[in-house]
């Protein structure tokens, strides 16, 4: 077995070989402008959060929203998150949408009550009469160097509960599509952000339309090892893609995009094709994302798997901080190292 | 003189919190006293709120209100609800709610306000749907403008909140009443409502039915506040007190409350001062935990005979209207009886269809799974969707 810890990656990206992409939009410009698309389409769109009006968002990710669109579309809330949760329901069984921003991934679990108890069982609870078409942001996840609280990737809590869907998208165009399919959806929609990427460019013509709720996309085809990864980990997974690339290694990237629902048939598809899967996310391993996908693909690829599915996941410890974090986030490296295992399994 | 030397508003000579048990003793406002006779120097009502005519339509209504709950009650004991919470001794406070509302109001209510939910005019059937042991509320919540009963304490204040903030922004006139027991006054979604609907100036009305008890808990263990309508001073809320057995003041602080709502005067904060007549629910044992002495004294204080001497000594009541009551409720609860006698028919594939606007695949598989297994149990096969 390799290091744990080789460092392939770095020495790969310092040479040159894994180039930074050029760009003309960020992700957070992305989701500004889908949030500003569809206020403009539709006057029952209104936005609302801590800080969103004149500063526009500690990420300023609603900058210029309250200017356009007035401080009835788009407006600061108290600091009191069950309360801007459950002010959305009461809108939404109003007849509005409210795309609410929660500040911060752990900031969201004062309302994690509105959300779990009403927000996901309200359509249920009325036998239909009462659809809830209510779009939570969620900045989540490492990597910023934030200090405690502010970077939990709490995905799992959401997906494990019926009557959510659950997004997060991994590209910028991906980013605006798939945000204005969650606010045109008539169920409640869990949008994670990856504060990581936000700042992340890339060249894209709006209003983009890259795929519905619900499908997964393979982000680098390959006959290997099936990466299985979502968020912040598919730029991760496709560089060390691409550094497998230079070994020999061909892996296949796929973005899940959408965790509920969960496009079982692709990665049917894929592990079918590799006979080999690596899950990889950066919240805690332990009973997370991945395990489901683990399972999945053992209950459905149990024959056509070479190796037994391997997870590179949070460490199973309190989101660290940001002197520690670089051990705790999954790398490049780790994944490699990962494959390496599945690889000499089989 | 700091905050913390500041002297608490005590009744005399109160040395501790075992002398601030009886908080119904603070005066709240009130109309009638408990033997039906108005209050020299209480409220003073206008004219309309006191017409003998709104009077005697507002005390069939909690004679109505009185009949279903007792029914419900007969049903949860013969197993045909899966659970009830009674209302008995708050009836007042569930017809001056809606008698406040117009058809274009939204209610909030509690499990405790099935009530409520009939004299909106839902029927008893429907309403108790939830309580039966199905899965929903048994009603559209849009076409009655009432949600679903809310199980967890104070979650919808910020619905109510919601409602009403809705009802601005899009330029109505609608209100929206939300119900809380005096338990779901120690919760953060009570303070994130009131401080939310106060900031917005969004018009609802939060109606605290302080019955005294949150299920065995009594107020003097939930709060250190002296009135639970204090609370309304640190929001910049009107808060008011009320009997909550006295309806007439009850229809006057609601009506003022509504109104001030309505007319872009933002939210209130009312305590309603009532009593728990019946246990928790009928799988509570409410001996456990308070004195028959107590449940006399208030029994003294009924808000239906009340009004009932009130009206008779004003000429609007006698024997005859009694009885014309007495026939209506009773035919309104044998139809009742009659309606539960049956279990409707349950499908478990109604358990799959309402979880999303469409059914992921997952959700298919398994409602296919259950299919399956239903036709084992009855000794068929459906051969559906394996």
């Amino acid at each position: 077995m390799t290091p744990t810890q080789t460092a392939r990656v770095a020495q790969a990206s310092a040479a040159g070989v894994v180039a930074p992409p050029a760009t003309s939009m960020t992700m957070a410009k992305a989701i500004n402008s889908a949030l500003a698309d569809a206020m403009a389409q539709d006057d029952k769109v209104v936005v609302f959060g801590e800080d969103v009006g004149a500063l526009g968002g500690v990420f300023r990710v609603t900058d210029g929203l309250t200017a356009k669109f007035g401080e009835e579309r788009c407006f600061d809330t108290p600091l009191a998150e069950a309360s801007i949760m459950g002010t959305a329901i009461g809108m939404a069984v109003y007849g509005f949408k409210p795309v609410v921003e929660m500040q911060f991934d752990a900031f969201a679990y004062p309302a994690f009550e509105q959300v779990i108890s009403h927000l996901a069982k309200m359509r249920n609870r009325t036998r239909g009469a009462v659809p809830l078409p209510v779009v939570v942001r969620i900045p989540y996840g490492g990597g910023i160097g934030g200090v405690e609280h502010h970077s939990d990737s709490s995905e799992t809590y959401f997906a494990h509960t019926p009557g959510l869907h659950v997004l997060t998208p991994a590209t910028v165009e991906d980013a605006y599509s798939m945000l204005r399919e969650a606010i045109d959806s008539p169920d409640p929609v869990i949008f994670f952000e990856p504060k990581r990427l936000y700042w992340s460019k890339a060249e894209v013509a709006l209003p983009a339309k890259t795929g519905r709720i619900g499908t997964a996309a393979v982000r680098r085809e390959g006959s290997d090892v099936t990466l299985v990864c979502y968020g912040q980990t598919v730029p991760v997974c496709l560089a060390a893609a691409e550094q497998a690339k230079q070994e020999g290694r061909d892996l296949e990237v796929l973005d899940l995009r959408s965790l509920v629902p969960l496009d079982e048939e692709a990665i049917v598809r894929s592990v079918a094709k590799t006979g080999r899967a690596v899950v990889v996310h950066e919240s805690t391993g332990f009973a997370g994302f991945g395990a489901e996908i683990a399972a999945k693909i053992a209950e459905r690829c149990f024959y056509r798997l070479e190796a037994p599915v391997t997870r590179v996941a949070g460490l199973d410890i309190p989101y660290p901080p940001p002197k520690y974090e670089h051990w705790h986030l999954p790398d490049a490296d780790r994944v490699l190292d990962a494959v390496d295992r599945t690889m000499a399994a089989g | 003189m700091t905050l913390l030397d500041h002297p608490a508003r005590l009744p005399e000579g109160a040395a501790g919190p075992a002398a601030r048990l009886a908080s119904w003793d603070s005066q709240p406002l009130r109309y009638l006293d408990e033997h039906g006779a108005p209050v020299e120097g209480g409220l003073r009502p206008d004219p309309e709120t006191l017409a003998p005519d709104a009077l005697l339509r507002g005390y069939r209504a909690l004679r109505f209100a009185r009949a279903f709950d007792t029914e419900a009650t007969h049903l949860v004991m013969q197993g045909r609800l899966a659970v009830y919470p009674s209302c008995r001794g708050q009836e007042a406070c569930e017809v001056a709610a809606v008698q406040a509302l117009t058809a274009e109001d939204w209610l909030l209510p509690t499990y405790r306000d099935s009530a409520a939910l009939v004299l909106r005019g839902i029927p008893a059937v429907d309403a108790l749907t939830l309580l039966r042991g199905s899965w929903h509320c048994g009603y559209d919540p849009k076409q009655w403008r009432t949600m679903p009963q809310c199980t967890p304490l104070a979650t919808q204040g910020p619905h109510a909140v919601g409602l009403g903030l809705a009802a601005k922004l899009a330029g109505d006139s609608a209100v929206a009443l939300c119900f809380f027991g005096d338990g779901a006054t120690s919760e953060g979604d009570f303070h994130e409502a009131c401080n939310s609907a106060a900031v917005y100036q969004a018009p609802v009305v939060f109606l605290v039915q302080n019955n005294q008890y949150a299920i065995s808990v009594p107020l003097h263990k939930q709060t250190h506040a002296m009135n639970l309508s204090d609370k309304a001073v640190g929001y910049g809320l009107p808060g008011v007190r009320v009997d909550g057995n006295d309806l007439i003041a009850l229809n006057a602080v609601l009506r003022e409350a509504v109104q001030r709502a309505r007319q872009g005067g933002g939210p209130t904060l009312i305590e309603a001062v009532t009593y728990r007549m019946q246990a928790h629910t009928n799988a509570d044992d409410a001996a456990r935990y308070r004195q028959a002495a107590e449940v006399e004294y208030w029994l003294a204080r009924d808000p239906i005979d009340r009004l009932a001497k009130y009206l008779t000594a004003l000429g609007a009541l006698d024997a005859t209207v009694e009885a014309e009551i007495d026939e209506e409720c009773a035919a309104y609860c044998a139809e009742m009886r009659a309606q539960f006698a049956e279990e409707p028919e349950y499908r478990p594939d109604e358990m799959f269809e309402h979880v999303f606007a469409e059914p992921t695949p997952q959700l298919r598989a398994q409602r296919d799974l259950v299919r399956a297994e239903q036709g084992q149990g009855q000794g068929h096969s459906e051969g559906e969707g394996r």
